[in-house]
């Protein structure tokens, strides 16, 4: 089975975030980048699938050159070979990515790709979708368990209080969400390995952003807040205020 | 001249208020930009129900037959499909004219509009908090789960909006709507646009999401343990609230993954949050301070959750949460 995982680098969740200099971007000093954590999901069950159907993994990026570590973590986690699309700006938008990723799908051709659902960055949870759309494959994002037979294929999709049962036919783009699977820690031999492993560096072919960010700024700080400290002798006052001040119940 | 289209999403034929909600967005962007708008929507919906959208000021509402589009997937026994969905939106924007589309960020709404964006050509911004400088086509949405809010400009004339539901209030705007039938074999639609099929809608209890909810109580580690959140609930029930729960108890398995709020959870933005027994790690608080009011029950005064708290009491959940539910309860009776 030929099996592709696009994955992406970004800031650690526990990251506070401060905005730089340029006032668009975040400060990148001090920050730890990691592999998205959906991205692990992604992962862990394209190396799932490789272990009962044999195959190869192809992991794939779109990003800057330490967008490579993402692609490590997935070879120690048991991923094959690894393209990273090498970006020339630290800027790009979703159809950017989106479309540089499926021209490298196109030319992989793989039976069945993973995405995680969202990167925890930007948090616009579209680039799956767009990927298969340019692709012409069905998707279905946000997948929280995956069945497969032969090309017939039916996942659970997680929506507000409930799930959708999906079925469409392979190839086809699966977004992972937390749930999917429990993402393997790699052992000292597959990060030792990971070090050694070539990853192919490719040239995107589009670079037009539709989109940009011109601000970015932290939320409003709060004023302190109205905390009591006499435990529960506190709650009828607590109550008052939320219903004559904060007017919420 | 441009001419904007509103998604209306039904669940169950029913227009809720992510329809009502994108329906004011739409009014408020054709103000401000002085174009035209539309409401398209793909359901079995009845006359009444198609009405109900203009009681939120939609005039012109275009209906198309989810059964009548189904019959042309030559698939048995579907429910609905999101790539025919987005086909149908794609097809009839572009015959029309409409260079805006506008959908809520539902689950639906996100599965359907990337699809929207590659098939009608048009750029996509996601998540919107603000559309009040989008006559200079700045639009406003979070990143890093809501540690920060990035201003977007959109460089193309044509651009698809999902805007964050909860956000932009429906506002009542009442009119008489020109209900349109429009038939879906009109738009060019074929088994090959049913590229998925949900053939199965699972609804997990009946519980209320965190997602769409209004008053959220949530608990974390403070609770000690699984069999200690039938407190969390029985507060909930009395607030009318979701349950909603940390990553910690989340990852320990506790409660469900639907129900996290945080950076790898959900976020959301409710009237009220009420965080018991939670610490207040920085992908929760990225998750929740944007919520109206919160409060903050935790015995460690020091608990970083008191910072972002708009009210809080420092002691035992054990103690207060009991107190507190029969003190709402009383309230209410």
């Amino acid at each position: 089975m030929k099996i592709a995982v696009c994955v992406s680098l970004v800031p650690d969740s526990t990251t506070k975030v401060k905005v730089a200099q340029t006032g668009n971007e975040i400060d990148d000093a001090g920050v730890t980048y990691i592999i998205n954590p959906y991205d692990e999901f992604a992962v862990e069950e394209a190396v799932q699938l490789k272990e009962k159907n044999g195959g190869e993994v192809t992991v794939i990026s779109y990003g800057l050159d330490k967008s490579k570590e993402a692609i490590k973590k997935a070879y120690q986690m048991g991923a094959d070979k690894g393209i990273l699309i090498k970006s020339s700006s630290k800027y790009f938008d979703s159809y950017v990515v989106a479309r540089n990723l499926a021209d490298v799908l196109k030319e992989l051709n793989p039976d069945i790709i993973f995405f995680g659902k969202q990167s925890i960055d930007f948090d616009g949870s579209v680039v799956p979708i767009m990927t298969a759309e340019i692709l012409g494959l069905p998707s279905v994002n946000v997948v929280t368990k995956l069945e497969i037979n032969g090309n017939d294929a039916s996942a659970e999709r997680e929506i507000e209080g409930g799930k959708e049962i999906v079925k469409f036919s392979l190839p086809a783009i699966i977004g992972a969400q937390k749930g999917l699977n429990n993402p393997r820690y790699p052992n000292l031999k597959s990060i030792m390995a990971s070090k050694s492993k070539p990853i192919e560096e490719r040239q995107p072919a589009y670079d037009t952003n539709n989109t940009e960010i011109t601000e970015m700024k932290l939320p409003d700080a709060k004023g302190q807040g109205k905390i009591f400290t006499n435990g529960i002798s506190d709650v009828p006052e607590l109550v008052r205020l939320l219903r004559e001040e904060a007017k919420t119940i | 001249m441009n001419k904007i289209l509103v998604f209306a999403e039904s669940k169950n034929n029913e227009f809720k208020s992510p329809a009502f909600e994108v329906v004011s967005a739409g009014i408020f962007l054709a103000e401000k930009l002085n174009f035209e708008f539309s409401v398209i929507t793909v359901s079995n919906a009845g006359e009444d129900q198609l009405k109900s959208l203009g009681k939120f000021g939609a005039k012109e509402i275009f209906s198309i037959n989810l059964e009548e589009l189904n019959s042309l997937s030559g698939k048995p026994g579907i429910k609905y499909s999101h790539s025919a969905i987005a086909s149908v939106i794609s097809n009839f924007a572009k015959d029309n004219g409409y260079g805006i589309i506008i959908i809520s960020g539902t689950a639906f709404g996100k599965e359907i509009a990337p699809c929207v964006s590659v098939k009608t050509g048009y750029s996509i911004v996601t998540d919107i908090v603000d559309l009040s400088g989008i006559e200079s086509k700045m639009v406003k949405r979070p990143s890093y789960a809501g540690k920060c809010y990035t201003q977007v400009k959109i460089n193309t004339d044509n651009y698809v909006l999902t805007i964050r539901p909860n956000v932009f209030k429906a506002s009542e705007n009442p009119s008489e709507p020109s209900i349109n039938k429009f038939e879906a074999g009109k738009l060019n639609i074929s088994g090959i646009d049913f590229k998925s099929c949900v053939s199965e809608v699972v609804v997990s209890s009946g519980k209320l999401d965190v997602a769409e909810a209004d008053v959220i109580v949530s608990g974390g580690r403070g609770l000690r343990g699984p069999e200690h959140f039938h407190l969390v609930e029985e507060l909930a029930a009395a607030l009318g609230a979701a349950t909603g729960a940390s990553r910690a108890v989340v990852d320990a398995g506790w409660r469900p993954h639907g129900e996290q709020v945080g950076q790898t959870g959900k976020t959301v933005s409710p009237s009220l949050y009420v965080a018991c027994g939670i610490s207040g790690a920085i992908q929760h608080l990225a998750g929740m301070s944007s919520s109206k009011y919160i409060v903050a029950i935790n015995k460690d005064k020091d608990a970083p959750i008191f910072q972002v708290a708009d009210y809080g009491i420092v002691g035992d959940v054990f103690e207060i949460l009991p107190a507190l539910t029969l003190e709402i309860n009383k309230l209410k009776s």
